[in-house]
């Protein structure tokens, strides 16, 4: 008993990545019906510029929001200048742009940061902080859940309770009549651009502690982020969280009793179940399409 | 300038026209017919080399393009395929003794049915969702081959005994050279013939719009699952010559990165045209070899050839072919 709750509380910090990951990626689709293959290494990315600045001894919370902001001017720059313009753009041109961009991204990384692992300087340690019946809860483990709840609250009381939050519905919902409207979709494009890639740099900051920071950190999460994201649903934020959260606990606990060899190839398992089952996810509206 | 008027629909379906295009034709054979023997006497015996590993390319990539570029359905995980048929032709021939055509069948099979099967779920998922499920399928191979090592040899790799035609006069290279050459020939031939077919046909209508194709007539079941394995069959052949080629099998060879190396390969060349397909796989097999100095940027090109090709030329490098031969057949209006 005490060796599940233990797997759960690890799971539950591997998970709030996972949502971290899941939200940007369903914010995105939800918007504009893209998969961005890019997200990985955005957050890679703004990790890389993380370090850098942690390097030039600047103070943690000042180099950290540096890297959201980069990765999110990166990103919305990506859909401005890139994305927009593309001719004909058809949703598998676009899809196909994205993953263009993701190998742009990761090369450039490789060259300018180089290929090998480096260690990422992070205030929080392995320590232990609470010890509850022998489950024991890491300094960083907390930290890590603690930042990526309060990251997702931001990013509620943003879409449900502002005015930007409502623009962003509305062109997620109908980017034509929003636009009628008086609504700057193309902004609000873009401004959900960098949000979504902001959420994966925080997400990315957060895991290269646990793991060391190479230019393919973020390969596996946002494999494991999409996964959660289905697993919710693609058009339900809430939804995706509950992905992200539960393919971490899931997948904590597989490799602690079955198997930790193939515990990815658990998350594959589960979006292959998912969509067999219940294509529209956990908490997803189904879906109608139309020709 | 003469231009050669069409009368019935059947000149149009043509794949060959014209003395001008059955030259070309008969000029491209006889030179894939003789380099064995030419290009060693020049001193470029590695490009027979690069050639096999060209063969193999070129039919992952017209099998791609089948299920990408005709189907609509994106695959990022054609490596897996391509392990599976490598594996799977290599285990046959080593581990059971069977002949090579057997085995290289086999492996087709195998990575049919494994093509279908993940085409299953291609059914319920659309876009983005499929596109990450073939992503996860090909990482999954790999990882279930690095971990299952009575399967794989584990890290020794598993050793794959070379094929023989039974001809004394020519070297094993060139043997194979011709096994894989003409394999991939006439799986091109094949892929031209499905396209302009009612089965490539179908293809096409399901990409353009699938709940108006299954309106007019078109069992998605049955095209979308076919697509899958043939594509995945096509891969499967691959691998089988992959392994020849390489004689030595380990998971190493088959990872994302090719995969999207494939996918490269059918963008650059041309989605959903069999030439773009060849041309692309071709371009992007000696391309690497060429450039093998600048190993690092290799990633950084393909990605910004990618963007740049979908942002200015979504039909590929074919498409543009195509266009500059209409500008002059049109030339000087």
């Amino acid at each position: 008993m005490t060796r599940l709750l233990q797997y759960v509380v690890a799971g539950l910090t591997t998970g709030s990545l996972y949502a971290l990951v899941a939200l940007g990626i369903a914010l995105l689709y939800r918007s504009s019906r893209v998969l961005n293959f890019a997200h990985g290494d955005l957050a890679t990315f703004a990790t890389f510029v993380a370090f850098t600045l942690l390097l030039g001894a600047l103070p943690f919370g000042v180099a950290v929001g540096a890297s959201l902001a980069a990765a999110a001017l990166l990103g919305a720059a990506f859909f401005f200048f890139i994305l927009r313009p593309a001719k004909e753009s058809t949703l598998l041109g676009r899809i196909v742009i994205t993953l263009g961009f993701a190998l742009l991204l990761s090369g450039t990384m490789q060259l300018v940061w180089g290929s090998e692992t480096q260690r990422f300087p992070f205030p929080l340690s392995d320590a232990p902080v609470l010890q509850f019946r022998g489950v024991v809860v890491s300094q960083m483990g907390l930290g890590t859940i603690v930042a990526g709840v309060v990251l997702m609250a931001l990013m509620y009381v943003l879409v449900q309770r502002t005015r930007v939050g409502l623009a962003m519905r509305a062109v997620a919902q109908n980017a034509g009549a929003a636009q009628a409207l008086g609504i700057p979709a193309r902004r609000i494009y873009a401004l959900t651009w960098g949000l979504a890639s902001a959420l994966g740099g925080a997400a990315g900051v957060l895991l290269a502690p646990a793991v060391y920071l190479d230019p393919y950190m973020m390969l596996d999460p946002f494999l494991k982020g999409f996964a959660g994201a289905v697993l919710g649903g693609m058009d339900s934020l809430p939804g995706a969280v509950l992905g992200g959260f539960l393919l971490g606990v899931a997948e904590t606990v597989f490799a602690g009793f079955v198997s930790f060899k193939f515990k990815t190839t658990l998350a594959f398992g589960i979006i292959l179940l998912v969509l067999l089952v219940r294509p529209e996810g956990l908490l997803g509206r189904e879906y109608h399409r139309r020709v | 300038m003469a231009t050669n008027l069409l009368e019935r629909y059947e000149d149009d379906l043509f794949l060959v026209k014209g003395a001008a295009g059955w030259s070309a034709l008969a000029v491209l054979l006889f030179a894939l017919a003789t380099f064995p023997f030419t290009l060693p006497r020049l001193g470029l015996s590695y490009l027979l080399f690069i050639a096999i590993l060209m063969a193999a390319n070129v039919t992952v990539a017209v099998g791609l393009n089948l299920l990408v570029g005709y189907t609509g359905l994106i695959s990022l995980g054609h490596a897996g395929f391509v392990a599976i048929g490598a594996y799977a032709s290599g285990l046959l021939t080593a581990r059971l003794g069977l002949p090579w055509p057997v085995a290289w069948a086999g492996a087709a099979l195998i990575s049919a049915l494994f093509g279908f099967l993940v085409g299953l779920p291609a059914l319920r998922l659309t876009g983005p969702y499929l596109t990450v499920a073939t992503l996860g399928f090909g990482i999954a191979v790999y990882q279930v081959l690095t971990n299952w090592t009575e399967l794989s040899g584990g890290r020794m790799g598993l050793p794959v005994p070379q094929l023989s035609l039974g001809l004394a006069g020519l070297s094993g290279t060139q043997q194979l050279y011709y096994v894989a050459v003409g394999t991939a020939v006439a799986l091109t031939w094949i892929g031209y013939n499905l396209a302009r077919s009612h089965i490539g046909r179908a293809f096409v209508a399901i990409r353009d719009s699938d709940i108006a194709a299954e309106v007019t007539g078109v069992n998605l079941t049955w095209y979308k699952t076919l697509s899958f394995a043939l594509s995945a069959g096509y891969a499967g052949v691959a691998g089988a010559i992959v392994a020849q080629a390489l004689r030595h099998l380990e998971p190493q060879a088959f990872t994302f990165l090719e995969s999207i190396t494939y996918f490269a390969m059918i963008v650059i060349g041309g989605l959903g045209t069999i030439s773009g397909a060849v041309i692309g796989a071709a371009l992007l097999t000696l391309l690497p070899h060429y450039l093998s100095g600048f190993k690092q940027w290799l990633p950084i090109i393909y990605g910004a050839v990618i963007i740049l090709m979908m942002a200015i030329e979504p039909t590929g490098l074919y498409g543009r072919w195509v266009r500059v031969k209409r500008y002059f057949k049109a030339w000087p209006l």
